[in-house]
């Protein structure tokens, strides 16, 4: 039988909650945090609805006590802020009495800094000092430094489904003992570059997100990080760690269809899906719940019914989008959908797919749209992101 | 289990070069710029997909490399190749076209088809689509081209009966500095597939 | 008119990127999207921000397009018609 992958600590920010608790808490009354935007200034604050978490840049570096010399953007704050949770959720007391890592996804990266110094830059070098903290990896660097992880440190950077990829290769290298603990998960702060981006491809809805539903008009953006703390069974049973659930499965696949757009048959999700259960050993029918990807765009919810369809056949799980509560975090999406996932199968409940009224006509997949209490052991949660990448994750409660 | 596992075929693509296998591909190399190096490259591949001229310069560089390594052995769809690339500047070249497109307060119309190439994976999904490879795939971003890190996933990957080969690579493009170096790893093939062998061909000048 | 048509038939080719081809190869009443050019949703979105910056006309519903962006005919007396530069 192959190692057992221990999910033993989680953290989360996002704009439902700075914290697991509050995110819980928010969840359970279904409570949204979709808003106008109030950070950036943009000329579609009228046209958009994001998932802004409230807290301002002086704010959280007054929180995390940086130095005034900082060059953190806010995507490297939101991801340490996460980060750190996780490990004190872990009752981590030495990051380094194992062999530790960081696999840390993010899309945009210090993208909110460059656009608000842009000109700025060009004029004089107040601050220039932002202009290091761009590059995609040094958020990661950032939150390693902060927890003190030195042995394994890497950036992963495959659009929506990147923190997935994260939790997946973060699963893998502890089976295969190359790791004995792993910090997972992905950041993303809002910022021009993204609103103007999807903007242009016209998948913004001008009002709250509907996932699944017929008429639904396109995403709300949001920002957020989370990060789950991994570690192998050794590790638990050596230091008596509670464990918060599992990571049974894991599957990633191409699309191979088009650069942004799903395909029609949903063949990337289809076979994510078929991945995860191939290594999890469980069947379909023994998922409780499904944490889908669920955009809310015309494209994705068809392609993804499609795919739940051919995967599960007549019997489709209990289903829900929470994209309707966060906004669509991008590389931190599937991470945060990892810690409901968890707390999902810790509270037995299902989470509603708010704002939905009529099924798609092509499928008709009904979501759940209230609080759902069962008994919950497995839940299988997607994460598709741009370039056709596709990866699904299954947890459980036991193993 | 420890699979043995070979490099089958391998490129470079530098300074408007291409060595295949570490011989030149195209002779005559020329100085200009990667657009128009990029186009003759596409000519002399005897290459007729009209999207390539829609894709940004990282996504063509990895889409010439993929080409020149996949053609060189018969692959269709169910050879099931898995794709790991990697690289420094992630998708900055482009990123910085969208970023200044929004900036401009004068003419303010950034571009969708700038704007979907504003993520190294991307490259990836190009290269899925032309071969309809539908295994694993993942861009990491790394200070530099890293052989134990691309040796470890490959070899992870085949060993759980992930994928049957797999097409790694350094995929580098900004400003009109690129570096680029692929090669495509199974359990046949001539030379030996360890960190210090790839270290030795990723350093190969022509 | 034609002198419309043979102007979008210049930008098609510009700002799609469609490298391989010309203008006479593209007929007044050919179809731009599916097997006409092979088109994409990109390519379509990508005209929807031609219409804006050229023509000053403002498309927000990106099913519009698909009527619109049929032909370089039914283009031309779009644009001829809603036009506001």
């Amino acid at each position: 039988m192959s190692k057992r992958v221990a999910i033993t600590g989680m953290g989360i920010i996002s704009s439902i909650g700075n914290s697991v608790e509050e995110n819980l808490s928010a969840l359970l009354k279904s409570k949204h945090g979709i808003s106008r935007i109030s950070n950036i200034h943009t000329r579609h604050k009228d046209e958009i609805m994001v998932g802004e978490i409230t807290l301002s840049n002086e704010e959280l570096i007054e929180q995390l006590n940086l130095p005034e010399t900082n060059n953190y953007s806010r995507t490297a704050m939101l991801g340490v802020i996460a980060a750190k949770q996780a490990v004190v959720n872990a009752n981590i007391t030495n990051i380094n009495d194992c062999k530790t890592g960081l696999i840390s996804a993010t899309s945009v990266g210090g993208m909110d800094m460059t656009e608000k110094y842009y000109y700025e830059y060009l004029e004089d070098n107040t601050n220039h000092k932002y202009i290091g903290g761009h590059h995609a990896g040094d958020s990661t660097h950032k939150i390693a430094e902060q927890l003190g992880i030195t042995n394994f440190v890497t950036t992963i950077s495959t659009a929506c489904s990147s923190s997935a990829n994260a939790i997946m290769l973060g699963a893998r290298m502890i089976k295969s003992g190359k790791l004995d603990r792993v910090v997972v998960g992905g950041a993303d702060c809002l910022s021009k570059f993204t609103i103007n981006g999807f903007k242009t491809l016209m998948i913004l809805s001008e009002t709250y997100c509907k996932p699944f539903d017929r008429d639904r008009s396109g995403l709300n953006l949001g920002e957020a990080a989370a990060f789950l703390v991994l570690e192998s069974e050794e590790i638990v049973v050596k230091q008596n760690k509670k464990v918060l659930a599992y990571i049974a499965g894991y599957g990633n696949a191409n699309d191979a269809f088009h650069q942004t757009a799903s395909s029609g048959d949903g063949e990337g999700a289809t076979l994510a899906m078929q991945a995860a259960f191939k290594v999890s050993g469980l069947q379909p029918n023994q998922i409780d719940y499904i944490n889908a990807h669920g955009t809310a765009t015309l494209n994705n919810d068809l392609s993804e019914s499609v795919a739940i369809q051919r995967v599960f056949g007549e019997n489709i799980p209990d289903l829900s989008s929470t994209k309707a509560f966060t906004g669509h975090t991008l590389a931190a999406a599937a991470a945060i959908e990892a810690v409901y996932s968890v707390l999902a199968l810790q509270n037995n409940t299902i989470f509603p797919n708010l704002n939905y009224n009529n099924a798609i006509e092509q499928t008709g997949i009904v979501p759940v749209t209230s609080i759902k209490k069962k008994n919950i052991n497995h839940v299988l949660s997607n994460s598709f992101g741009f370039g056709g990448n596709c990866s699904t994750l299954i947890f459980s409660k036991k193993l | 289990m420890k699979l043995e596992t070979y490099i089958s075929t391998y490129c470079h693509i530098r300074n408007n070069k291409i060595l295949i296998n570490g011989k030149p591909f195209i002779k005559d190399a020329f100085d200009t710029d990667f657009s128009i190096f990029s186009k003759k490259v596409y000519k002399d591949l005897n290459l007729s997909y009209p999207k390539f001229f829609k894709m940004d310069n990282l996504s063509k560089l990895a889409f010439l490399a993929a080409e020149c390594v996949l053609n060189r052995e018969k692959t269709n769809e169910d050879d099931n190749i898995a794709i790991v690339l990697t690289n420094r500047a992630s998708s900055l070249d482009t990123d910085r076209k969208h970023q200044s497109s929004i900036q401009d307060k004068e003419s303010y119309y950034p571009s969708p088809a700038i704007f979907v190439y504003t993520l190294p994976n991307i490259a990836i999904g190009e290269i899925s689509i032309k071969h309809q490879l539908k295994s694993e795939n993942a861009f990491f971003i790394l200070d530099a081209f890293n052989a134990e890190f691309l040796h470890n996933y490959a070899c992870s990957l085949l060993e759980n009966n992930k994928a049957e080969s797999v097409l790694c690579g350094w995929v580098d493009y900004d400003n009109e500095k690129y570096d680029c170096f692929m090669y495509k790893v199974s359990q046949i093939g001539d030379i030996k597939h360890t960190i210090n062998k790839l270290q030795n061909l990723y350093k190969i000048k022509d | 008119m034609e002198a419309l048509k043979l102007e979008l038939k210049e930008k098609i080719i510009e700002q799609l990127n469609l490298e391989d081809i010309s203008i006479e190869e593209i007929g007044d009443n050919d179809p731009l999207f599916g097997d006409g050019l092979g088109l994409d949703s990109i390519d379509a979105l990508e005209l929807i921000v031609m219409l804006d910056k050229d023509y000053g006309i403002k498309l927000t519903d990106p099913k519009e397009g698909k009527k619109i962006f049929e032909s370089v005919a039914i283009m031309a007396a779009y644009i001829t018609e809603n036009r506001t530069k």
